[in-house]
């Protein structure tokens, strides 16, 4: 059963809610275990896709569907979305502020489980604890408020750390490495190669330099809302050398 | 009278803590105010002749004040339906085993642990308009810590009452402080000595229990110079039939070096008029904080005030209302600035839903010769929907050159990026409301004794429910 596991977007079409279209048709399948590299330029709807998959309110779905396990996802709320197993990772994560980090995360996770089993607080406080400790974290994160005041690097690993304590199905990565400098890179990337290998990912991304460190299976170049081509590294390498110009004009 | 009867079946209902128990009073004044029943009041209470003339003297006031024109809407508050005085026990109780059954469950209902009635050195409970329990911690005594209510304080220590009854704030301040000096009943007299620091907080819990009962607690906290104290004070009342008034009046004196807290969690029922007067007079080095929390009433009219009266004075108001349905919460705070090299904050943070209006009210004055003086003042609101609405009315009158003064304000409403980003992580709607709610209030709620803090956050997440999504 597991084998047959995975995230199917078919025809999405979607917009702002004020009636701007961004997305014109984007297919997609994500089999569990599988990494999916999205890549495109500037403006080409890759945030957008991201948004519209987790259910942000200020996008509407006009067209398409968007299914895990043969489940509708297309109407669901954020919070059902993520019970079901889908996660995003942000490429600008929210502050909260004076909402405990670790407080925060463990109701998410009890939020989660389905056999009603809460995890302890002892139990929780561990894992964070060394997940965090993996990911450099310098301070300790669970006594601090979500996402506040931390740096530009913090944040985007606190992301990869959300991601490695709730274990989703699938995740979408919104540029995961944007804005960070080569060490700061380099944990993200081996946090995000590190996790666990049933996960399906959709990796958004500018640049190729990530991809050293995670190997896609598939790279699809996504223009003017529409995956315009789809092929393994070696495109991702193409577009490094050459740009996305040739797809543009197509 | 079918409607009615429904509609207050339905607060009823709606109100977590609407109970309350079987009147048991024994004296009672008739309904309404004259001149008669203020005499009746202070002749039940076998007062002194100077606190009689004070009360009449204060009806007079009350009667040739104006409603105060600005603020919230006041004119439903029919003075002639009210019941001014109700002594629900002709006896004083000393130990908590002489308390009345019916009296107890009341407490038990309210959730106060066994835990936290021993760590509560004094609890001073005012059941109706009485004080009918006291009972204070034996150290505390060989201090000489005076708590008391005030009607025993006033019996006790008729000297030190009268040096300072109505000095911090005199009967004309403004109608409700001169209706509360009429016909005062309850609150609590504490005095701490010279250079006695009072470590654990002195507690009380006030609650109103007849229908129509107006309560008038006078509050009267001394703190000699270089002692310190922290009082708290939190109420949770049961719902009536008609509107209830509750006007109250707290006066503090932070001596020399003193330093005093007032911390209060007010969560009157949603028919109450909750028009209270606090002020504390600082003197030379004297700290004076007030930590004030509005969740309940249908209306709050409260701008605890610090007098910077001496040299190098501190003042501090940390201010924290939550206006739901139907309420309106104009709340804030005021610092008089009167002595050179003070210093005051205000922080202000509302929280506004469901077609609830909060408002923050404050005035920072300097006067001319406060030299070197600081005063800061922070409003945030939070705003949950579009049926809610905030306003500010700051008041700034500086006639000193050489002070700072700043002044931030905030209006934000919920975000949809925050809602979402929290929501992505598996937390619903409400859930994820409610921790964007505390965590905007904890900068307050922190502040907070831990028990307070914990009823706070439950408080709002069950006023949470069901009114999101």
């Amino acid at each position: 059963m597991k084998k047959r596991d995975k995230l199917k977007i078919s025809n999405l079409h979607a917009g702002t809610i004020d009636g701007k279209n961004i997305l014109q048709g984007v297919n997609l399948e994500v089999g569990m275990g599988e990494i999916h590299a999205v890549m495109g330029p500037n403006g080409s709807g890759k945030s957008t896709l991201a948004q519209v998959l987790m259910g942000h309110p200020g996008y509407k779905i006009t067209k398409g569907k968007i299914s895990l396990n043969n489940k509708d996802l297309t109407k669901l709320a954020p919070n059902e979305r993520a019970k079901e197993g889908l996660f995003l990772g942000f490429q600008y994560p929210v502050e909260v502020a004076g909402v405990n980090y670790a407080g925060f995360l463990r109701m998410a996770v009890n939020e989660r489980t389905t056999n009603g089993n809460k995890i302890s607080p002892i139990a929780f406080r561990k894992d964070l604890g060394e997940k965090a400790k993996k990911l450099a974290f310098i301070d300790d994160i669970s006594i601090r408020s979500v996402n506040e005041g931390f740096s530009g690097g913090e944040k985007k690993k606190s992301e990869i750390l959300q991601l490695s304590i709730l274990k989703p199905k699938f995740a979408v990565l919104d540029e995961p490495d944007s804005g960070l400098d080569v060490d700061a890179l380099r944990y993200i990337a081996k946090a995000i190669a590190k996790l666990d290998t049933s996960l399906g990912l959709i990796l958004i991304t500018h640049y190729q330099r990530i991809l050293n460190y995670i190997k896609p299976n598939y790279v699809h170049i996504l223009v003017s809302g529409k995956i315009a081509k789809t092929g393994d590294v070696k495109l991702a390498k193409s577009i490094e050398k050459n740009g996305y110009e040739k797809y543009i004009k197509n | 009278m079918q409607t009615l009867t429904q509609e207050t079946a339905k607060k009823a209902k709606d109100y977590k803590f609407g109970f309350h128990k079987k009147d048991k009073s024994v004296f009672k004044t008739p309904k309404g105010l004259s001149r008669s029943v203020v005499e009746a009041i202070s002749h039940y209470k076998n007062e002194p002749e100077w606190m009689r003339d004070f009360r009449l003297s204060a009806l007079m006031t009350f009667e040739q004040k104006q409603m105060p024109t600005w603020g919230a809407d006041l004119s439903t508050i029919s003075f002639d339906e009210l019941y001014y005085y109700i002594n629900p026990s002709d006896k004083k109780f000393h130990k908590w085993d002489e308390v009345p059954k019916e009296i107890k469950e009341t407490y038990d209902k309210i959730g106060i642990p066994e835990a936290e009635k021993k760590f509560l050195a004094g609890v001073g409970a005012q059941y109706d308009s009485e004080m009918i329990y006291h009972n204070l911690k034996n150290q505390w005594e060989k201090q000489g810590v005076i708590f008391l209510g005030m009607d025993d304080g006033l019996k006790k220590h008729p000297d030190l009452v009268r040096q300072y009854f109505g000095t911090v704030i005199p009967s004309a301040d403004n109608k409700f402080a001169a209706l509360n000096s009429a016909v005062w009943s309850g609150g609590s007299f504490i005095y701490v000595p010279k250079g006695v620091n009072v470590t654990i907080p002195l507690q009380a819990y006030f609650r109103i229990n007849a229908a129509n009962m107006g309560q008038f607690e006078r509050t009267l906290i001394i703190a000699d110079e270089g002692s310190s104290v922290h009082y708290v004070e939190g109420c949770t009342a049961p719902i009536y039939s008609t509107d209830s008034l509750h006007a109250a009046v707290v006066e503090i004196v932070v001596k020399k070096g003193a330093r005093v807290r007032y911390t209060t969690i007010q969560n009157w029922s949603n028919n109450v008029y909750n028009l209270v007067t606090k002020r504390m007079l600082v003197d030379e080095d004297g700290i004076g904080e007030w930590i004030d929390g509005n969740l309940g009433s249908k209306i709050t009219m409260k701008y605890p005030s610090c007098i910077l009266n001496g040299k190098g004075a501190k003042g501090e108001v940390l201010s924290l209302a939550f206006a739901g349905k139907g309420q309106h919460l104009d709340s804030g705070g005021k610092m008089i600035h009167l002595a050179p090299y003070t210093t005051g904050t205000i922080t202000s943070k509302s929280v506004s839903m469901g077609t609830g209006r909060s408002s923050y009210r404050g005035m920072v004055k300097i006067v001319n010769g406060a030299r070197g003086s600081k005063s800061f003042v922070r409003c945030d609101a939070l705003i949950l929907d579009e049926l809610s609405r905030s306003d500010t009315y700051p008041v700034n009158i500086i006639n000193e050159h050489d002070v700072t003064m700043g002044h931030e304000a905030s209006v934000s409403k919920v975000g949809e990026d925050q809602l979402f980003y929290l929501m992505s992580r598996g937390l619903d709607e409400t859930q994820a409301t409610s921790l964007i709610v505390n965590g905007f209030i904890e900068p307050i709620v922190k502040e907070l004794p831990l028990e307070y803090a914990v009823e706070l956050n439950r408080l709002i997440n069950l006023s949470m429910e069901g009114s999101v999504g």
